[in-house]
């Protein structure tokens, strides 16, 4: 799934998470349950914060869960908690709105069903509208539900234009698989994209795009899709969408730019003995010769059959021993008999 | 730029940019590029800006370098350290599951 955010210059994370969250802000207007945000504690500040100590909380949070700043395993638990942040900020800077969000009491806990009474904002102007610097599409429903509907029609959207300008270029991330990435292919993705709808409100609008994935594509590469970016002012062509491509892992496999990781998973008598195997590779089955005396860890290098192109990756096989079960008596029979007779210390160079 | 055709629209990977296409696709200025070039945040190969090749993942780091810059309002030398630090960072961390992952290090029989 990959959403588009055609103001290409900010809020690039926000996309991400609008793929995790988008579906509810779509939902938004629905009279679904939502749950109460305690914006102070995620800020970790007290209710009584004065301004200053809440932006210094707000700072040394950004810097913590910034995306950009936590790559790797991590890199999704801290970029909710990013988003989590951005949005108790965006409230509680803004004395107004800060005052709204405080008059609906201090009695509510994280997470709570929560319903906001009818009239609860009156008697509150928001001279700023709803949407402030801050890019809201990535916020959860609890901020919608609170802030969001005053949206305004920005003065820059709209109205005559007398020129003609090509389209920006758009940016989005895709998600593809290892089979993909060896073989290319074609395949609908669903596109997001904000747009105000004629009561000025942010919406994110669907739509499909059929991508062609070219063969030998691999992780941090860019797909170009011609004219299927920012649509261009008066005369003036589209921009093109740029996709960077993601190529999933799981837990046989990894991608090192073109070279491909796979466990390779083999019994205790074929590490001991050798053996010819044939093993599924993601660019098909091939027969394999393992050495004698192969330890877990040691990577048979097959050489050409990583990620293909004009410089094919290399696809090392890695070798993983499994050792069988011993629910049959005949497998405990055997184990207990290796166990008498294998004269084997696996503890002897431990030495003490 | 290939034709645009409206089923299936024209896809292809992405060569390496020289400067100008760089400046394009991210709607940028060459000076601030040039900047960033020789902080040695972005590395393209060849010699002079006019044969500069910056390969497609120099998008993601031109990107990534301006939500810094805005979110955490850091100089040019200081999106390069932070740059520098999370790559590392991240390396250490794949490293360290892959250590966890391994066979090597795994308790293979459970105790009866």
């Amino acid at each position: 799934m990959i959403q588009v955010n055609y103001n290409t210059l900010f809020w690039c994370y926000v996309r991400q998470m609008v793929v995790a969250f988008g579906q509810e802000s779509a939902l938004r207007g629905d009279k679904k349950a939502m749950e109460y945000k305690d914006y102070y504690k995620i800020l970790g500040v007290d209710r009584t914060a004065p301004q200053e100590d809440i932006k210094r909380a707000y700072r040394k949070l950004v810097r913590k869960y910034h995306p950009d700043v936590n790559t790797g395993p991590d890199a999704e638990a801290a970029e909710a908690k990013f988003k989590d942040v951005g949005e108790a900020y965006e409230v509680l800077h803004d004395p107004e709105k800060r005052a709204a969000y405080d008059q609906l009491g201090a009695n509510w806990k994280e997470g709570q069903s929560f319903k906001p009474p009818p009239d609860w904002d009156e008697g509150f102007e928001f001279t700023g509208g709803g949407y402030t610097e801050g890019d809201p599409h990535g916020f959860g429903s609890f901020f919608d539900e609170l802030f969001a509907r005053r949206g305004k029609p920005s003065p820059h959207m709209g109205g005559d234009r007398q020129f003609s300008a090509p389209g920006q270029d758009s940016h989005a991330k895709i998600v593809i698989s290892l089979a993909e990435a060896y073989a290319g292919g074609s395949r609908d993705f669903t596109l997001r994209a904000p747009e105000l709808d004629p009561s000025g409100h942010v919406v994110l609008r669907e739509h499909s795009i059929r991508v062609t994935i070219p063969k030998g594509v691999t992780t941090g590469q860019h797909i170009r899709v011609a004219g299927k970016g920012g649509a261009g002012m008066g005369q003036g062509r589209a921009g093109d969408l740029y996709l960077e491509v993601v190529i999933a892992e799981d837990k046989a496999h990894r991608v090192e730019g073109r070279d491909v990781f796979m466990d390779l998973p083999i019994a205790p008598w074929e590490a001991a003995l050798g053996a010819k195997i044939s093993l599924p590779t993601p660019s098909g089955e091939i027969e394999l010769t393992i050495p004698k005396h192969a330890q877990s860890g040691k990577k048979l290098r097959l050489k050409g059959r990583g990620i293909p192109g004009k410089h094919p990756g290399d696809l090392y096989a890695v070798v993983k021993i499994v050792i069988p079960p011993t629910e049959s008596a005949k497998a405990r029979d055997l184990y207990e008999q290796m166990a008498r007779e294998m004269d084997f210390d696996p503890r002897a160079r431990l030495g003490g | 730029m290939p034709e645009h055709n409206a089923l299936v629209p024209a896809s292809e990977i992405v060569q390496p940019l020289t400067l100008n296409d760089l400046c394009r696709v991210c709607g940028l200025n060459a000076d601030w590029l040039i900047e960033l070039v020789e902080e040695g945040i972005l590395e393209p190969k060849g010699t002079t800006r006019t044969v500069w090749r910056f390969e497609s993942t120099s998008i993601t780091i031109v990107r990534k370098v301006q939500r810094l810059q805005r979110d955490l309002r850091l100089n040019i030398p200081g999106v390069a350290v932070v740059l520098s630090l999370a790559d590392e960072n991240a390396a250490l961390k794949r490293r360290l599951q892959l250590l966890e992952n391994d066979p090597r290090y795994a308790i293979w029989m459970p105790a009866d």
